[in-house]
């Protein structure tokens, strides 16, 4: 009994951690300013009545739809980049290399290991040299490099989880190497690839080092680089539009986090 | 008319041989077991005459056509696995049609293959369910099914009755034997289970450390084994292995040994003094397990026999009782100590 109660009070307050700071956001976007900066009340409740002004400057006069659609644009672009080279690289690593394919898994992942902040000088000269400097993109071309090793290391967990036998019951039912990969393995890996476009959506949409140094045109940035750079001009800090902000991405992400959780739990349980 | 021919074949994984030189011959219709321990070579041999290995030597033909560079798709060769690699994401409807869809078949006969197949399996009521929503046992003849559905030349099973459990085994294995003489297709059954391999096969090879060591029917390995192998191996329990000198042993299986033998025993060859560890009771029969002094030379290894007792006999023994063993000559199998080999009758020293 007494183990019980220790156990649901852990689960509380873990569960009360992880999503305080949300729901002080949630609030807060909704906050008159003079609310907000009164010393004397409590901040997590609302002493004026709510309000949508907030909401409404963020959206109409500020940049921050822009950013969303570059978001969406740059995140859209690095998963199909992202699945047409990983798809066939795990796939090949999986199965037609012999067992040094299986076991480069480790080496591939030691690529996203290095860290972006020391990648990004070398990265902007080839940015400037390919003339995409400034756009959005250079982010689509410079994104993959972190996503695919990531991607394929995660896929070739997936690929090697399928059953050997059923590539062969494929080729001696009449399928050659590629129907057999399309026709067989890859609806087996379908979760997979789904964790796997929604992890590399999230890198690209998260990724702040790139966006921050590749775009300074305002109209062209991100959400990671954008938001903070136009809603904190000098030491003003707009926080409920910053808190807007950051909730219309975190909210849909942890949902199809949510999702996908399991076969990404999965997918690094058989990549390793 | 041969289906399938071997032809010294071999298969090495660096130094180890798994397949070595193994040659055999498949008549039509023929269904022949490959029966082996674990790591024996047996399934490296399936593989090589699916396709799904490449012989490192050797010629593998079917219907006369050498197959060995053919690529499995082109090969008209059935699996049957021992996981059943059903495909997971179509319904059994789709998986028994997926032979014929991937090797273009025309449409309009699509119906009537699956018709014949899944009748004569008895599965058309699963047609439209999944694999995973089936029992072990349906998974099996709707594998059976697909492989079935193309009419191919030669049928390859990898143990498909492993993965069963013991109840539905014996049932599925009378099912194999039905279905084989209603299609009369040539088959070639990789087990490690004797039982399987003595009690479906019209022939069993018995491959051992990748190689062949006995091409015959059940009977003929069964009473008369060409190597120590296969006299240690076929029969449960195997023949008592008995060192009569420095050169030859003597084989003879459990029930024509005779215990304490009344009266007299003509041409007696085998005459041990036996110490009895135990006594099994299986039902129909005993099984007495003891430990012999040989008068040969044994190198100081005890001397384990086995003698198989009519369940009727109701022996009275107990642990460390002494009895005497005795085999007659027409119930012994010579077999030279260095080579193995089986001993011509005529070598036999008096």
């Amino acid at each position: 009994m007494l183990r019980k109660i220790g156990f649901y009070c852990g689960i509380g307050f873990l569960t009360l951690f992880s999503i305080v700071p949300l729901l002080w956001a949630l609030v807060t976007v909704f906050k008159r300013d003079s609310d907000m900066y009164s010393v004397g009340t409590v901040p997590f409740f609302y002493n004026e009545p709510p309000t949508l002004d907030h909401l409404i400057f963020l959206f109409t006069e500020s940049n921050f739809g822009l950013f969303v659609q570059n978001s969406a644009i740059v995140g859209i672009f690095v998963v199909l980049i992202t699945m047409v080279l990983s798809i066939p690289a795990a796939f090949s690593l999986a199965r037609l290399t012999g067992s040094w394919g299986e076991r480069s898994g480790m080496a591939i992942f030691l690529v996203y290991l290095i860290p972006p902040s020391l990648l990004f000088i070398p990265m902007y000269q080839i940015v400037v040299w390919l003339g995409v400097a400034n756009t959005i993109w250079s982010l689509v071309i410079v994104l993959p490099t972190i996503t695919v090793p990531f991607c394929t290391w995660l896929l070739l967990g997936f690929f090697r989880s399928v059953p050997r036998s059923l590539d062969e019951a494929a080729m001696l039912d009449g399928c050659g190497q590629f129907t057999t990969f399309y026709r067989v393995l890859l609806p087996q890996v379908w979760p997979g690839i789904g964790a796997c476009a929604v992890f590399a959506f999230s890198l690209s949409l998260g990724n702040y080092i790139y966006a921050a140094t590749f775009i300074t045109r305002s109209a062209a940035r991100t959400i990671s680089a954008g938001v903070p750079t136009e809603l904190i001009r000098g030491d003003v800090f707009f926080w409920p539009e910053l808190m807007a902000a950051t909730l219309v991405v975190a909210i849909p992400l942890a949902v199809v986090y949510g999702l996908f959780f399991n076969y990404l739990v999965g997918g690094f349980r058989n990549a390793t | 008319m041969t289906v399938l021919t071997l032809r010294a074949l071999e298969k090495h994984y660096g130094s180890i041989k798994a397949v070595d030189h193994v040659d055999l011959q498949l008549e039509s219709g023929e269904f022949m077991a490959i029966l082996g321990p674990s790591g024996s070579g047996k399934s490296t041999l399936m593989r090589m005459v699916a396709g799904l290995e490449s012989p490192t030597a050797g010629d593998i033909l079917v219907d006369g056509q050498s197959v060995v560079n053919v690529p499995p798709q082109h090969r008209n060769v059935a699996m049957v696995f021992q996981s059943f690699a059903l495909y997971p994401h179509m319904t059994v409807r789709d998986n028994i049609l997926f032979p014929l869809v991937s090797r273009k078949v025309p449409k309009h006969e699509h119906e009537a293959r699956l018709n014949k197949a899944t009748s004569m399996l008895g599965v058309e009521d699963l047609l439209d369910r999944r694999p995973n929503r089936l029992s072990g046992g349906q998974q099996q003849r709707v594998a059976l099914a697909r492989a079935l559905v193309r009419d191919p030349d030669l049928f390859v099973f990898d143990e498909p009755l492993s993965a069963l459990d013991a109840q539905i085994r014996s049932r599925a294995r009378a099912e194999l034997r039905e279905l084989h003489d209603q299609t009369r297709i040539t088959t070639l059954y990789v087990t490690h289970d004797q039982v399987e391999a003595m009690g479906l096969a019209d022939r069993v090879a018995v491959i051992n450390e990748g190689r062949l060591h006995q091409v015959g029917t059940p009977q003929e390995l069964y009473n008369d084994p060409a190597d120590l192998f296969v006299a240690g191996f076929i029969g449960n329990p195997p023949m008592n292995l008995i060192p009569i000198n420095e050169t030859t042993v003597a084989g003879i299986r459990p029930e024509d040994m005779l215990v304490d033998p009344e009266g007299d025993v003509s041409n007696v060859f085998i005459d041990l003094a036996v110490t009895i560890e135990h006594i099994e009771y299986l039902g129909s029969e005993w099984l007495a397990h003891g430990q012999a002094q040989s008068d040969a030379d044994t190198h100081g290894q005890e001397l384990h026999v086995i003698a198989r007792l009519p369940a009727s006999s109701h022996p009275d023994f107990v642990s460390g009782q002494k009895c005497r063993m005795v085999g007659q000559r027409k119930d012994v199998c010579l077999f030279d100590r260095a080579s193995g080999k089986r001993q011509a009758r005529a070598e036999v020293p008096a």
